[in-house]
């Protein structure tokens, strides 16, 4: 995240050398968008406690380590789909998972779906590509999610 | 019958969550609390990324020509336009949530929606950073499959999607 800090910080600076008018302008843009941004991004943000408080990491953790493979590698998509996590919490979690047993492809399906497919980020999603083409986008994504965790099932020997 | 628009409409909302967290504090109701505390939690977080990602992204449309993007990431630019997608994806921080108006500055400077579908995409999948805390907790293997299977999927949906949408003449919100 430092080197967002220290990139926009010498861009800024060298922008400021290039032209202050330009660069007052650049600013504008970007407080302008922002604005726009904020209404969905407040939905967003205000979703984000549902998922996590309703389900706690003990339920979360039970339902990985089950049996089934089907019906886990589903939970786990599906918990992927509903969270939002950043990675450096996300792939600890998944390591230690690991540690217990839980299969490769339950852990795939968990991982990609949580990149790829945003059921939170959905408002600031319909904002920009609109309601349908924003659906479509994350059926597409759920779907190679899946292909990407029964490729890796298959890989490491879990799926026949 | 008139359209009455007021400013409080669209905070209504977020004035309601807010009661019910205070409210949560005065009664302590612990699901209330969790709540509260996540919020704070997700939106420090993003708070700290995209400001400086819209200061990135102002800088960007007014320095970088049109044409430079037109050129590269244009309808001429072909499937190279994909490498650069997945290559500019790594390089972003945040997420999903940072990519859009990314998108929608680039589409504003010319460039072609299957690229902007593979970068979106890509930058859920191919961020660096990510990339290298998944290699150490699950394995390089798992990595590479994961970027052999869902990469090559990501540009040819995308190209599908974008093609079709193209020539509908879609255009993602430049807001």
């Amino acid at each position: 995240m430092s080197v967002l800090y220290i990139l926009s910080t010498i861009a800024l600076i060298a922008s400021l050398i290039g032209s202050r008018k330009k660069t007052l302008e650049a600013l504008q843009i970007a407080w302008r968008r922002s604005l726009k941004l904020l209404p969905p991004f407040m939905t967003m943000l205000r979703q984000l406690h549902w998922p996590c408080t309703v389900l706690p990491q003990e339920v979360f953790v039970r339902h990985l380590g089950g049996e089934n493979l089907f019906y886990t590698t589903t939970a786990a998509g599906l918990l992927g789909s509903l969270t939002l996590m950043p990675g450096f919490i996300a792939f600890p979690l998944s390591g230690l998972l690991l540690k217990q047993g839980v299969p490769y492809i339950v852990l795939a399906a968990f991982t990609t779906t949580l990149m790829m497919v945003g059921v939170l980020t959905f408002p600031v999603e319909r904002h920009y590509l609109g309601t349908k083409v924003a659906l479509v986008r994350n059926f597409i994504s759920l779907l190679i999610a899946l292909i990407v965790a029964i490729s890796i099932g298959i890989y490491f020997g879990e799926v026949v | 019958m008139s359209k009455f628009y007021s400013p409080i409409k669209p905070l209504l909302p977020g004035l309601l969550f807010g009661l019910f967290i205070v409210g949560s504090l005065l009664f302590r109701f612990e699901f209330g609390l969790t709540a509260g505390r996540r919020f704070l939690q997700f939106g420090g977080e993003m708070v700290k990324i995209v400001p400086f990602a819209f200061i990135l992204i102002g800088l960007f449309e007014v320095w970088v020509p049109k044409h430079v993007v037109e050129r590269h990431l244009g309808k001429q630019a072909g499937l190279r336009a994909h490498l650069w997608a997945v290559l500019l994806a790594g390089t972003t921080v945040g997420g999903l949530y940072v990519a859009f108006p990314v998108a929608a500055a680039l589409q504003r400077k010319g460039a072609r929606l299957s690229f902007l579908f593979t970068y979106i995409g890509a930058s859920g999948v191919c961020r660096i950073p990510m990339t290298l805390f998944e290699a150490s907790f699950l394995g390089i293997e798992f990595t590479l499959i994961r970027y052999a299977i869902a990469v090559p999927l990501i540009v040819l949906s995308s190209e599908l999607m974008g093609e079709y949408l193209q020539r509908r003449e879609y255009e993602i919100n430049l807001q």
